[in-house]
């Protein structure tokens, strides 16, 4: 594996980790809001929070762009205040990556929190217990095998995120160039197909690894719960 | 002693509950779908009403949130949490008062299974942890809804005891929903009738 391959793939881990992390509290709040909440403009919430999985991935990148570059709402403000900016950082591929992979992350957890019997959290209330104690005694433990999967299905996407990523930050080796981007690099240059070809191998490999795990962290959870 | 003038619409149903509990168990029977279950929702602040008070006390708790309220609740089907222990449910309300956790497992007897998950219970000893959590928390007033309504007569053997012995151990006002004449019969000072989404009677 060559140095510039080895790059991109350490680049994907940072990446789609931080990606993940900086969406796990995000997820879960927005997960909750939609599982147990009742309020006007909920279905509002819920096709905003989808959007990015129907949109065309450029045209979030490009939503990205002109909110978060250094000429963009937040990302002017971001620049000017802070010195601060996610426009062709491998910070913005996080944030390409962590939205995009968003809807996922939201709707695996929530459909945990909606299957977990809601009376368990009025129980609690009845034993004194405040609205925070029993989010996190009750809701968030019960809904950990959700925020699990959630998280590797949210970091499987964020590694193989492209169409946002490359549109939002572009394709710069070292900075921005994550698996898939170096991917599409190699196939347009002449000879790189073996060397693309090394980086789908180690793709599937982590995927399935991933999606492999999380299985299995579910089944031995669950058997826990059961006693 | 408790009095209650609270009404609450679900959906196409309308409940105005009217009434009054002292000492000791006031038991509450009815048809099913009659309310007896809503109105302990609504007791507990579980449920909101639409108007009215809810005086315990002489004082007003009808706004209070379920968990200021200090009213305890023993639910049919228990729910117990399923991702902690037996010493873990026990302890989750558990507060300093009368009521110690040696006491509980004395008079519960509940030594034995303080290790063990909920889902290795058997429907009684679920029943029995389930109202030791309760009693720990130092409720001022009890509710139990049809406590013994999903055990096989061998269980309901095992906890009528218990629930029998409950007034003179810790005296703590209770109200107590059961389909059961027996049952009612047993334990219960006063019966509340309630039909149609009201209390039609009060004995």
């Amino acid at each position: 594996m060559s140095t510039e391959e080895l790059t991109a793939f350490v680049l994907s881990l940072k990446v789609a980790l931080v990606a993940t992390l900086f969406s796990l509290p995000v997820a879960v709040a927005l997960a909750f809001v939609l599982a147990r909440k009742t309020f006007w403009g909920k279905p509002i919430l819920h096709a905003l929070i989808h959007l990015p999985l129907i949109l065309p991935p450029v045209a979030t990148g490009y939503l990205l762009l002109s909110t978060f570059g250094k000429k963009g709402y937040v990302g002017a403000f971001l620049w000017d205040w802070f010195g601060f900016t996610f426009a062709f950082r491998w910070t913005g591929a996080a944030l390409a990556a962590g939205l995009m992979a968003l809807p996922l992350f939201v709707q695996t957890i929530r459909v945990v929190m909606e299957a977990s019997d809601s009376r368990l959290e009025g129980a609690a209330a009845t034993l004194g217990a405040s609205p925070w104690r029993r989010f996190f005694t009750i809701t968030l433990p019960l809904a950990f095998p959700g925020i699990l999967a959630g998280a590797l299905l949210c970091f499987v996407k964020a590694l193989g995120e492209f169409g946002a990523t490359i549109t939002f930050v572009s394709n710069i080796p070292g900075e921005t160039q994550t698996l898939a981007l170096a991917i599409y690099s190699f196939l347009q240059t002449p000879n790189g197909d073996a060397a693309a070809l090394r980086l789908i191998s180690l793709s599937i490999l982590i995927a399935f690894a991933a999606l492999l795990a999380s299985d299995y962290v579910n089944r031995a959870l669950q058997k826990r719960l059961k006693g | 002693m408790l009095r209650f003038d609270l009404s609450k619409r679900l959906g196409s149903k309308s409940f105005h509950f009217v009434g009054e509990a002292g000492e000791g168990v006031t038991a509450i029977v009815g048809p099913s779908g009659a309310g007896k279950t809503t109105l302990l929702n609504l007791i507990s602040g579980l449920m909101k009403a639409d108007a009215g008070h809810l005086i315990f006390n002489s004082q007003d708790i009808a706004q209070l949130p379920a968990h200021q309220r200090g009213i305890g609740y023993v639910f049919q089907d228990q729910l117990l949490f399923p991702h902690m222990s037996v010493e873990k449910n026990l302890r989750y309300g558990e507060r300093a008062g009368r009521i110690g956790f040696a006491d509980i497992l004395g008079f519960l007897k509940l030594d034995a299974l303080l290790a063990r998950r909920p889902a290795t219970l058997s429907g009684g000893e679920k029943q029995r942890v389930a109202l030791g959590r309760t009693l720990l928390s130092q409720p001022r007033l009890l509710l139990l809804d049809e406590p013994l309504a999903n055990l096989d007569q061998a269980r309901k053997d095992e906890i009528l005891p218990y629930l029998e012995s409950l007034q003179e151990r810790f005296s703590i006002p209770t109200l107590f929903v059961s389909h059961n004449r027996d049952e009612v019969k047993r334990l219960a000072l006063r019966i509340l009738t309630i039909e149609n989404g009201q209390i039609t009677s009060a004995t």
